[in-house]
C-alpha cells in the first residue's frame, strides 16, 4: 500500500513537470509556430537592411505569412542577401511582389512588409525579389534633412 | 609569521583535499547507476522525498516571483508606453534566469540540507558502517539513488516555476494591471524562443540539479560524525551549492547567450 502511494505521488509529480514544459513550449514559446512547417523561399537583395534579424516576420498587407530564414552579405553584389521562408499555402504572390523592411511601432522590431505587383508568373522556390527598399536609417534622415536645411 | 603560513598551507592542502574526495566520490557514484534500473524502487521513494515535496514551496514562490515581476515589469515598462511587451519580459526572466537559479537555490534549502541531514545523520549512527559490514555497497544502495533523484527532479521542478510564475504574471498583467489578454500572449509567444530561451534553461536546471544534489550527498557523506558534524555539513550544502548555482549561472549565461 505504502509503495503505490509513492508511485502515484511520483506519477503525478513528473505528469506535472511534463505538463509544464508543455505548457512552456505551445503557450510561452509557441513551439509549433516555429517550425513552418511547409515553406518555400525566395531570396531578395538589400542595400541596407538595418536591425532586421533572422526569424523577423514576413508579412503582407501586415497579415504574417513567413519568416526570414537567413540574412547573409554577398560579397559580389555588396548587398545584403536575405531569405525569406513563406508558408507554402500562399504560394500566390506575383513575380514582381515588392518587398520593403519596416519597423513595427517607433522601437519596435523590424519585419519584411511583401507588397504583391500584377504579374501572371507567381513567385516559386529559389527566386529572386526583383524590387526591394532599405530599411530607414534615422542618421541618413537627419543628415538629409540638415541639408535640406542648409539649402533654403 | 611561519605559523600563518603553515595554516594558510594546511587550509590549502585541506580544502583540495576535500575537493579532490568530493570527485572520487561522484565517480564511484556514476560508477553504482546501474542500481537505478535494477531496482528502481528505491529511486522512486527519493524522487518522492526530494520533488514531489518540494512541489509546494515550488509553486508557491513561482506563483508570487511571476506577479512581482509582472508588477515590477509593468512600472517599468508603462513610462515607454510598452506596457503590451510585459507577456515578454515575464516569461523571458523566468525560463532563461529565474526559473532555473531561484528553484535550485529553493531545492538546496528545501531538498538538499534535508539530503545532508539525513545521510550525516546515518553516518553518525553508523548505519554506513553496518552496511558495508552486511556487504551491501551504501554508493548503490543510498547514494546513487538520492543522486538520481535530486537530478531528475530538478529540471521538473524549474518547468513547474516557471509555468506557475507565468500564470502568475499573467494573474497580475491581466487581472491586475489591465493589460490586454492577448498581447501578453502573442508578444511572450514572439520573443520567446523553444530552442534558445526554454531549452537553455532546461540544461541550466538540468545542471544546477547535478551540482546541488552532488554537493548534498556528498556533504552528508563527509560530514562529521557528530551532531555539530551534522549541522556544519547542512549549513555547507546550503552556502556551497547557492554560490556553486550562481557561478555555474553566470558561466552559462555567458556561454548560451553572451555570443548571440
Amino acid at each position: 500500500m505504502k509503495v503505490r502511494f509513492f508511485e502515484l505521488a511520483v506519477g503525478v509529480f513528473v505528469l506535472l513537470g511534463i505538463g509544464a514544459l508543455f505548457y512552456l513550449a505551445v503557450q510561452v514559446s509557441n513551439v509549433t509556430d516555429y517550425h513552418d512547417r511547409d515553406t518555400y523561399t525566395v531570396s531578395g537583395y538589400f542595400d541596407n537592411i538595418g536591425g532586421l534579424k533572422t526569424r523577423a516576420p514576413v508579412t503582407v498587407s501586415g497579415v504574417r505569412i513567413g519568416r526570414v530564414a537567413d540574412i547573409r552579405y554577398d560579397p559580389e553584389r555588396f548587398r545584403a542577401e536575405v531569405t525569406l521562408a513563406i508558408r507554402s499555402e500562399h504560394d500566390y504572390l506575383p513575380m514582381d511582389t515588392q518587398a520593403a523592411i519596416h519597423t513595427a511601432g517607433l522601437l519596435g522590431e523590424q519585419y519584411i512588409a511583401l507588397e504583391p505587383g500584377g504579374d501572371y508568373d507567381t513567385l516559386q522556390e529559389g527566386d529572386e525579389l526583383m524590387f526591394t527598399q532599405s530599411a530607414l536609417v534615422l542618421e541618413n534622415l537627419i543628415g538629409r534633412f540638415m541639408t535640406n536645411m542648409g539649402s533654403d | 609569521m611561519t605559523d600563518s603560513i603553515a595554516a594558510l598551507g594546511r587550509t590549502t592542502i585541506n580544502a583540495l583535499t576535500v575537493f579532490g574526495r568530493a570527485f572520487i566520490f561522484l565517480i564511484r557514484m556514476l560508477a553504482s547507476l546501474d542500481i537505478v534500473f535494477r531496482r528502481f524502487g528505491l529511486t522512486l521513494v527519493q524522487v518522492y522525498s526530494v520533488g514531489v515535496r518540494s512541489l509546494l514551496i515550488i509553486v508557491v514562490s513561482g506563483l508570487f516571483v511571476g506577479m512581482v515581476l509582472a508588477y515590477q515589469g509593468y512600472i517599468t515598462l508603462v513610462n515607454f508606453g510598452a506596457a503590451e511587451a510585459l507577456g515578454g519580459v515575464v516569461a523571458l526572466s523566468l525560463v532563461r534566469e529565474l526559473g532555473p537559479v531561484v528553484t535550485a537555490l529553493l531545492f538546496a534549502g528545501r531538498a538538499g540540507s534535508a539530503l545532508t541531514a539525513e545521510l550525516g545523520l546515518m553516518k553518525t549512527t553508523e548505519q554506513l558502517s553496518a552496511m558495508e559490514m552486511m556487504a551491501v555497497n551504501p554508493y548503490r544502495r543510498i547514494f546513487a539513488p538520492r543522486f538520481v533523484a535530486g537530478f531528475l527532479s530538478m529540471p521538473l521542478l524549474a518547468a513547474i516555476f516557471s509555468a506557475v510564475g507565468v500564470m502568475g504574471g499573467y494573474l497580475v498583467g491581466v487581472g491586475l494591471l489591465g493589460v490586454d489578454s492577448g498581447a501578453y500572449f502573442s508578444q511572450m509567444q514572439s520573443v520567446t524562443d523553444w530552442n534558445e530561451d526554454v531549452l537553455s534553461g532546461v540544461i541550466k536546471s538540468i545542471v544546477f540539479g547535478f551540482v546541488v544534489t552532488w554537493i548534498a550527498v556528498f556533504q552528508g557523506f563527509n560530514a562529521q560524525p557528530t551532531s555539530e558534524g551534522i549541522s556544519r555539513a547542512t549549513t555547507q550544502t546550503v552556502v556551497v551549492s547557492s554560490l556553486a548555482v550562481l557561478g555555474l549561472d553566470f558561466i552559462l549565461t555567458g556561454l548560451m547567450f553572451g555570443a548571440g
